[in-house]
């Protein structure tokens, strides 16, 4: 049953990220990544990480594709066929992407993941928070620095000049 | 047995919900139009059946057989899509909502909710949060300026009123330790009332940020009718158009709910314990409150503009309601 339902998703979001790269309309693309984000928070569900699928689902479809949006509609000829599909630099692309796809599967394939017998924790929402405020203390700061650097970035580019 | 608590349940509650809520909707949209017609010194409508009951009944059927039109030059699959995407966020909000006590039905223990899940808030947050594309959607396929100047309107309304309402969220949270909306109902240790009065202080600028989240009077600038015509749904007519309305409402309803949940003890009231009924209807009556308030900020306050939205968004609820969060934290731990 789980098999199925991860072939179903898999299938699913596939069809999408590959529909995201072919449509040549940039706003259909947009939603086409939204499904492949809905099926990022379906494997998440799978996992039986429903915070996850949750925040997934809030910070990835609710907030960054809604400003993704809002970017593409602010732009003019956005569903104009007449744009090349291509550019010039598609061969190196495809042929790097090619590579980072063989590396990966042979990564995945070699690697004998460990595996843990250990339950969820009762709350894992909590563990979750306390985690971040004890084990990864330094990481979840770490990226918290780094949002601040975007953010004073974002408002320098957007700021006044007069 | 198993597949009678796993589907056959959830699957009645939830069409009983459904047609609870769409029927609800037709009656709210009479409670509207009778309040704002009392507001305004009008009787409101009157002329179908006693009181004017007829009038949703009618309205439904007219908006049915209108002729379904499509406009030329729109991008017809997203034009289509938009009022089902609009509708049915709208209507996933309500599955984490407790509406009443645990019934004891047929000898079976029924909660009174869809889906008692861990992570009710942030459920609701989410499904929220996809309700903006229904919107955004409908306007951008429409090509038409109106539209598209309504949806751009609502996407940049949405993101930066949930910032506020968000953190506020956060601040009470943190009172109740906890995201399940039932165990935000009856806490398994009792919230003192100290911090029950101070969550209320919250109550005002959450309304705020309600009424900006669900588009309605004074905030309604995805639809404001003297700038954009109709908004996002100016190229929407028969059912679509009914289904943009119909969402609207039901956020309405959504909203009231959630804010009846946390602020005001959900389905909780006097001898709830001896007769678990009452609970449903303590929670109607608390949600026909909210949404008493709703209209009557709605015919009581003038729109403002469009910049004034934002700035008075960024510039006075996001400071304010981050402080209220600080000082919430700290009252927690201390007290």
């Amino acid at each position: 049953m789980e098999q199925l339902f991860f072939i179903l998703l898999a299938l699913l979001t596939l069809s999408a990220a590959l529909m995201v790269v072919t449509t040549r309309n940039l706003l259909h693309a947009a939603f086409w990544l939204i499904l492949v984000f809905f099926g990022i928070a379906g494997f998440f569900i799978l996992l039986h990480a429903e915070f996850l699928a949750v925040v997934q689902v809030l910070i990835y479809i609710g907030a960054i594709s809604t400003l993704i949006i809002f970017a593409i509609m602010l732009t003019r000829r956005i569903m104009d066929p007449q744009q090349p599909r291509f550019n010039s630099q598609w061969g190196l692309v495809g042929g790097l992407a090619a590579l980072l796809f063989v590396v990966l599967a042979a990564v995945t394939t070699r690697v004998a993941w460990p595996t843990t017998s250990a339950t969820l924790p009762a709350e894992p929402i909590k563990q979750l928070g306390a985690d971040f405020v004890g084990v990864y203390a330094v990481p979840f700061e770490v990226a918290s620095v780094l949002l601040v650097v975007a953010m004073i970035g974002a408002i320098i580019i957007a700021r006044e000049r007069g | 047995m198993d597949w009678i608590n796993l589907i056959l349940i959830p699957a009645i509650k939830s069409v009983v919900l459904v047609v609870v809520l769409l029927t609800g909707f037709a009656y709210l949209t009479w409670f509207e139009r009778k309040l704002i017609g009392r507001f305004q010194q009008r009787i409101g409508p009157n002329r179908a059946w006693k009181f004017g009951l007829g009038h949703p009944i009618a309205d439904a059927l007219k908006m049915i057989f209108k002729e379904e039109i499509v406009p030329s030059y729109t991008d017809k699959v997203l034009f289509v899509l938009g009022p089902a995407l609009a509708i049915a966020p709208a209507l996933l909000i309500f599955a984490v909502i407790p509406v009443g006590p645990t019934l004891n039905l047929f000898g079976k223990e029924i909660p009174l909710v869809v889906a008692d899940v861990n992570i009710g808030v942030l459920w609701v947050l989410a499904v929220a949060g996809l309700g903006t594309y229904g919107i955004v959607l409908g306007g951008w396929a429409s090509n038409n300026k109106y539209s598209l100047l309504g949806a751009l309107r609502t996407s940049s309304q949405m993101l930066s009123y949930e910032l506020p309402m968000g953190i506020l969220l956060i601040a009470v949270l943190l009172v109740y330790g906890t995201l399940n909306l039932n165990q935000i109902v009856t806490p398994l240790t009792p919230i003192p009332w100290y911090l029950r009065v101070w969550i209320l202080l919250a109550f005002p600028f959450y309304f705020i940020t309600m009424l900006a989240e669900t588009g309605r009077k004074p905030f309604d600038f995805p639809e404001t009718e003297n700038e954009l015509v109709a908004g996002f749904q100016t190229e929407y007519g028969s059912i679509k158009f009914a289904l943009y309305y119909m969402t609207e409402y039901l956020h309405i309803l959504g909203a009231s709910g959630l804010a009846v949940t946390l602020f005001f003890g959900g389905w909780r009231g006097p001898f709830v314990d001896q007769f678990p009924i009452l609970g449903l209807f303590y929670f109607a009556a608390k949600v026909l409150a909210m949404v008493f308030l709703f209209i009557w900020a709605s015919a009581s306050v003038p729109r403002p503009r469009y910049d004034q939205l934002l700035r008075f968004c960024w510039t006075f609820l996001f400071p304010i309601s981050l402080v209220y969060m600080a000082v919430t934290a700290v009252l927690v731990v201390v007290m």
